[in-house]
C-alpha cells in the first residue's frame, strides 16, 4: 500500500510520518509537495503536523488553498482514505473535509506532553485493531487544538459515532483535567460521515516505538493496512 | 476600475471562550482598569482592491470573507465602507 505524505512549507512531521510508514509498517511512502497536482498513485493521504504557512491569517487557512488539496479533496470525495494530524486536522476542517474547527488552547499555553485518549469508535478503518474503550498513550505538541463546533454539529457526530478519540485519564474516565486544550466534550479526533477521513491532534505516528515512550500508535496505521488492502 | 481601500474587522463568534481576550481583561484590570468588563481579541484587515465602484468593491471583499478571511465556525465579520484608495 502507497501512502502520501504532503508537505506544505512549515510542515515539521512529514518525516515522522515517513519513517512510520517504510520503517514500522515496512509499506511504501511518497512525499507530495504542495504544488503538485498529482497524488503518484497513493492509496492513503497523511496530512502531517507543522505549522503550514506559518499559521498565517489561520491555522490550515492557507494550506488549503495548496494546488494539492484539490486533489486530496477529489480523493476523499471518491473514498479514499486521509488522516490529517495536528496541522493536518486543523487543515481538513478549514478544507471542509471535516466539520468544526481548532481554536487557541483554552490556557493559552503550546502543550507538548504524552496524553491519554479513549477509542471511543473502533469500527473505522483506522481503529479496527483497538478495543472498545482502550486508553492510549498518544503525544500532543500544539497551541491551537482546542475543537469547536456548534452544538447541533456537536449532537450530530457524537450521534452517528463520529467522535474517534477522546482525552481521557489513565483509567479511562473523561475529566476536564485529561483535556489538554479545553476541546468541546474533550474531543480528540473525529471521522468524516463516509468514514474516510480522520482528523486527530494527537500524534499516532509519533507513538510507534516504545523505545521512544509509547508504541499505542502502531496499531492506528495498521488498522488502515488490514481494512484498505481487504 | 478605481482603486478602493475596505477594511474588516474579525472577531470571535460571540458565546466561544476566547481566552485571548480574557487573558488581556485580567491583565488591563491588574493595571487598575477596574470597570473593563469584556475585551475580545481578534483581527483588523485592510484590503486595496480595483473595483467598478464603492458597492461592487464591498461585495468582493464579503466574497473574501466568506471564503477566506472570517472563519464560518467560529468567526464574524464586519467590512466597513470602501474608501477611494
Amino acid at each position: 500500500m502507497k501512502f502520501g505524505i504532503v508537505t506544505f512549507p512549515g510542515s515539521n512531521c512529514d518525516y515522522d510520518a515517513y519513517h512510520t510508514v517504510t520503517e514500522v509498517l515496512g509499506e511504501e511512502a511518497t512525499y507530495l509537495w504542495h504544488k503538485d497536482h498529482d497524488l503518484r498513485g497513493s492509496d492513503v493521504i497523511i496530512l502531517p503536523g507543522g505549522f503550514s504557512y506559518g499559521d498565517y491569517l489561520r491555522v490550515g487557512a492557507i494550506a488549503r488553498f495548496s494546488p494539492i488539496m484539490q486533489e486530496v479533496a477529489a480523493h476523499a470525495k471518491a473514498g479514499g482514505p486521509v488522516i490529517g494530524i495536528c496541522n493536518g486536522f486543523q487543515i481538513a476542517c478549514e478544507a471542509g473535509l471535516l466539520p468544526g474547527a481548532l481554536l487557541r488552547n483554552a490556557h493559552l499555553q503550546f502543550v507538548s506532553a504524552e496524553v491519554r485518549i479513549r477509542v471511543e469508535n473502533p469500527d473505522t478503518i483506522f481503529t479496527n485493531l483497538y478495543e472498545k474503550g482502550e486508553v492510549l498513550r498518544i503525544p500532543v505538541a500544539h497551541g491551537d487544538g482546542r475543537y469547536v463546533a456548534p452544538p447541533d454539529v456537536l449532537d450530530e457526530i457524537e450521534g452517528d459515532g463520529r467522535v474517534v478519540f477522546r482525552y481521557a485519564d489513565a483509567t479511562g474516565k473523561i475529566t476536564a483535567e485529561a483535556n489538554p486544550n479545553g476541546s468541546e466534550r474533550n474531543i480528540a479526533g473525529i471521522i468524516n460521515e463516509t468514514g474516510n477521513v480522520l482528523g486527530m491532534m494527537p500524534h499516532p505516528e509519533r507513538a510507534c516505538s516504545t523505545l521512544l515512550g509509547s508504541a499505542d500508535g502502531v496499531r492506528f496505521f495498521e488498522s488502515i493496512l488490514s481494512r484498505v488492502a481487504a | 476600475m478605481s482603486k478602493f481601500r475596505i477594511a474588516v474587522h474579525i472577531t470571535p463568534r460571540k458565546g466561544l471562550l476566547d481566552p485571548q481576550g480574557n487573558a488581556v481583561k485580567g491583565a488591563l484590570h491588574t493595571l487598575g482598569f477596574r470597570p473593563v468588563r469584556d475585551v475580545h481579541v481578534g483581527r483588523y484587515i485592510i484590503i486595496e482592491t480595483d473595483a467598478y465602484d464603492a458597492l461592487t468593491a464591498e461585495e468582493a471583499v464579503t466574497e473574501m470573507c466568506r471564503k477566506l478571511l472570517a472563519n464560518p465556525v467560529t468567526e464574524d465579520f464586519e467590512i466597513e465602507s470602501a474608501v477611494p484608495a
